[in-house]
């Protein structure tokens, strides 16, 4: 069977239940056991503005938005306007007919469906409820032309709004999908080719409720924020979740309160979590670096969004690369990781907290709005919720070590047993100031240089052990190719499918994407790079933040870079452009322009 | 040094909590009384040492948990708050005592001393005010008076100081006092009591620095404190009154204590199964397959 890939594209008014459309939709899908992926370009409004969400739906497992979108359905007549030369040739345009006051829009290569929303929905009595249900009715239309089943859709509105909003409720929606549906069969052509029901049903979830439920698995008791765009999503999962999991979760005054809070919980024998983006990170730095100097484990999540400053709240980049590897002073051991996927976001959690527990520092994971508040199907049984917890050498009991319990005892590597307040018989301080074997403080009379210099030779031999435990990058795809892509993070997907095509394109490509970004193994690194052919580096900012660090670690310099800081993700041809055009070689920058504007 | 754990035979005395690190603090400073009252008040409340966490920031009287034999945590500069409310939610069953001065508390801590109260967490507060930054060699602070000449204010200070207590009252402290670091006994009494009661408890100790004030300033502190008498300590507009009376006289003593309020650990249902940190780790199969079922 041909691979079925369509992109169904969103646009309306925030507050015109676009995420719930979208939501629905992906569900549909998911129960259809179709695979999906969302982007949605949204605003810093509550009201006003307007949002664009990008559905993409294929029968293979999909990892990005798509180049091309095939059907949109637009919501408000500023979406309507805005939108239309946004619909691939061939493509069609669902809208509302009441929206079109006097000139008809107007566009010869696409479909063109109105839908009389008002006539349908005019047995609807509440007008609150007439003007939500708009969104169905279109719904309904669109289901039609992709050849999907209604009955489905039926379902999903019970499971929505039965128990949350009442039988009312529900019959308005199936009436005016019902008619959105048989309007499409009557007057318009479905697409040529159709959703077909596939096995197993899919689940359906966002990247923040993934790193959420990562955490969760890996034994987070502990999880505290403050609201931030866009890492918010991973509070609200945990809020929401809390009492059934027996999670402590609270909202703080602000960020500096939240890593210290963490801080806290953990060395009193939680394992603790925050999540935040830029600036809220910016606000954490020195509790970082005191996390190292005390020796807890912590665990933070930086959501990236646009900087510089409040920069873009609802946009995506990976600018924050630097400040993590800049934060707080002094040297200190730390991890950070970025994530490679969405579902990625779920294994890295309980990964990244048996590292940061078995060495006692920060680890830092480099998630972005892109990856967070996208949206993707998984396999239900694809999910382990009994992730190995290894939880280090903790001193939880008396008796559990021999003689004067030193906290910061030297070892060989650099590893000290910790001992959990309220344990018998292991009575010790940590302190944010340099200290001794023992916790006492030599820095606040005369500094013993031997000492000091003893404690940071401790601490710093536990980056020995760290880098032996990450895995590098792999190089994916054929080994004798022209083209080696490379990125990190989030742009796994993307990237993939860039490489791919290429390489059906007759440029043969391969990809090595980044995970674990500190500490490297410069050797180990060196290995997979020298295996790349003329290598290409994409990242979303401007000056190239893992180019930089990546040569600065393993002297390795690429041939070409693909960069975008204009708020919006990769798409696929974006990089296949950029990779052409690098290739004639007349430049070594290609900055791609982003053809939809919201 | 490291600490040992004495084992405690019998009721536990202020020596079994004496640290052996002996102080570093000026010869003749404040803070020596409230270490002291601390290790009483520890002593008093007859659990182990380990039962007991003590957390500071940064400044002269943070050094503090390195002085006294129980856990403790000498956090950043105005972070002490912060850290051991995680502390605090995590563990429950611990005692946990924050320590510091009003730099670390009024000024660079200011933030989370309103919303630590605003919550009502389960703490002891004891800021050792002395009205300077003493650690930084003497420059203003929040509770420094107008017209103090100061290394930062060589022509006088000209900010208007806070007041601790009537900020307590009003944002939301249980358990709120002033005392004196001389006044020994009612200091130990203090400190216990606000051990004891179930939710914030702050005590603002005047604890006077010798080094970066006149050298008459405990003789300036003796002749103006007066204990606090006849007062209603449950009638918070009474407290807040006493509290922003101006005059000669400094009142020392309880102004309010609220034994009605539940404290943010007792409004959590998730500690009914033990403290956090005890609790097993992760999500069961069935909590699993409920999570993913709402996914679908």
């Amino acid at each position: 069977m041909a691979k079925y890939d369509f992109v169904v594209a969103v646009g309306g008014a925030p507050g015109q239940g676009i995420e719930t459309l979208g939501k629905s939709l992906g569900q549909f899908c998911a129960r259809y056991g179709l695979h999906v992926f969302t982007y949605s370009a949204y605003q810093s409004l509550i009201r006003g503005g307007h949002t664009f969400l990008t559905i993409r739906i294929s029968s293979e497992p999909v990892a990005n938005h798509g180049d091309e979108i095939d059907l949109i359905i637009a919501l408000d007549r500023n979406s309507l306007e805005k939108h239309i030369p946004h619909v691939r040739p061939g493509g069609a345009l669902i809208y509302n007919s009441d929206d079109v006051k006097k000139q008809a829009p107007e566009r010869d290569d696409i479909q063109l469906c109105p839908v009389p929303y008002k006539e349908f929905s005019s047995g609807i009595e509440e007008r609150k409820l007439q003007k939500a249900c708009l969104n169905t009715c279109l719904l309904g239309t669109a289901l039609n032309l992709v050849g999907a089943d209604l009955k489905v859709l039926e379902e999903m509105i019970i499971s929505a709004f039965l128990k949350r909003k009442g039988q009312e409720t529900v019959d308005a929606n199936i009436t005016v999908a019902t008619a959105g549906y048989e309007h499409a069969a009557e007057n318009f052509t479905p697409f040529d080719t159709q959703f077909v029901k596939q096995e197993p049903a899919l689940a359906f979830g966002e990247g923040n409720g993934m790193m959420a439920m990562g955490g969760a698995a890996a034994g987070v008791k502990f999880y505290c924020a403050y609201p931030m765009s866009p890492s918010t999503g991973v509070l609200h999962w945990m809020a929401a979740n809390a009492r059934n999991l027996n999670i402590m979760v609270r909202q703080c005054e602000d960020e500096i309160s939240v890593v210290n809070m963490v801080i806290g919980a953990a060395h009193a024998g939680c394992r603790a979590m925050c999540a935040t983006s830029g600036g809220g990170f910016a606000l954490m730095s020195e509790a970082i670096g005191s996390a190292a100097m005390m020796e807890i484990p912590i665990v933070v999540i930086n959501v990236q969004r646009g900087g510089p400053s409040t920069g873009l709240p609802t946009k995506t980049e990976q600018g924050d690369l630097w400040q993590l590897l800049g934060a707080s002073q002094g040297d200190f051991p730390k991890i950070i990781v970025a994530p490679i996927s969405i579902m990625d976001g779920f294994d890295t959690i309980p990964e990244l907290f048996n590292l940061t527990d078995k060495f006692q520092c920060p680890g830092m994971v480099l998630s972005d709005l892109t990856l967070s508040m996208g949206f993707t199907t998984f396999e239900p049984d694809s999910i382990n919720w009994q992730p190995e917890i290894d939880r280090g050498e903790l001193i939880t009991e008396l008796g559990q070590t021999e003689g004067e319990y030193l906290r910061y005892q030297i070892t060989d590597s650099g590893i000290s047993p910790r001992a959990i307040p309220g344990t018998p018989g292991h009575v010790h301080v940590v302190a944010t100031d340099d200290h001794d074997e023992d916790g006492g403080l030599i820095s606040d009379e005369f500094t013993n240089p031997h000492k000091r210099r003893d404690i940071m030779e401790k601490r710093q031999r536990k980056m020995d052990g760290i880098v032996e435990l990450l895995p590098p990058p792999t190089l994916e795809g054929p080994e004798d190719a022209e083209v080696t892509l490379i990125g990190w993070g989030s742009t796994h997907g993307v990237i993939s499918e860039a490489a791919q095509a290429l390489t059906e394109d007759g440029i043969t490509t391969n990809h090595i994407q980044f995970k674990w970004l500190y500490p490297m193994d410069e050797d180990a690194i060196n290995e997979v790079l020298a295996k790349s052919a003329h290598a290409i580096i994409v990242e979303c900012n401007y000056t190239g933040q893992f180019a930089r660090f990546l040569r600065g670690e393993t002297g390795f310099k690429a041939d070409g870079h693909i960069r975008k800081y204009d708020g919006e993700p990769f798409m696929p041809h974006h990089i296949v452009d950029g990779a052409r055009e690098l290739l004639i070689g007349k430049t070594d920058l290609y900055v791609p322009y982003q053809e939809i504007v919201v | 040094m490291a600490k040992k754990e004495r084992p405690i035979q019998g009721a536990p005395t202020a020596r079994d909590f004496k640290g052996d690190v002996n102080p570093d603090w000026c010869p003749g400073c404040g803070d020596f009384g409230v270490l002291s009252a601390l290790q009483n008040a520890y002593a008093k409340c007859g659990r182990g040492n380990h039962d007991h966490l003590t957390v500071s920031g940064i400044g002269c009287s943070s050094n503090l948990p390195g002085f006294i034999n129980t856990y403790g945590m000498h956090t950043l500069h105005g972070r002490s708050l912060a850290v051991a409310t995680g502390a605090k939610l995590a563990n429950h069953e611990m005692n946990v005592v924050v320590t510091g001065g009003d730099g670390d508390g009024y000024g660079i801590g200011g933030n989370h001393f309103i919303h630590t109260m605003r919550k009502n967490v389960d703490l002891l507060y004891i800021v050792m005010n002395n009205e300077t930054y003493g650690l930084t060699i003497g420059q203003a602070s929040p509770t420094t008076v107008v017209g103090e000449s100061t290394k930062s204010t060589p022509f006088g200070n000209i900010e208007t100081p806070l007041n601790p207590v009537a900020m307590a009252i009003v944002s939301g402290a249980t358990y709120v006092a002033r005392a004196f670091s001389s006044e020994r006994a009612q200091l130990i009494d203090l400190m216990y009591d606000g051990m004891q009661h179930k939710g914030f408890a702050f005590i603002d100790v005047i604890s006077p620095c010798v080094t970066w004030k006149d050298d008459e300033i405990f003789d300036f502190w003796k002749e103006r404190v007066n204990f606090l008498q006849n007062h209603d300590t449950s009638d918070k507009a009474l407290a807040l009154e006493q509290a922003v009376k101006d005059g000669h006289d400094t009142q020392i003593g309880l102004f309010y204590h609220d034994t009605s309020r539940p404290s943010l650990d007792q409004m959590e249902p998730v500690l009914e199964d033990g403290p956090m940190a005890h609790q097993s780790l992760g999500v069961t199969p069935e909590q699993g397959a409920a999570i993913i079922q709402r996914m679908m």
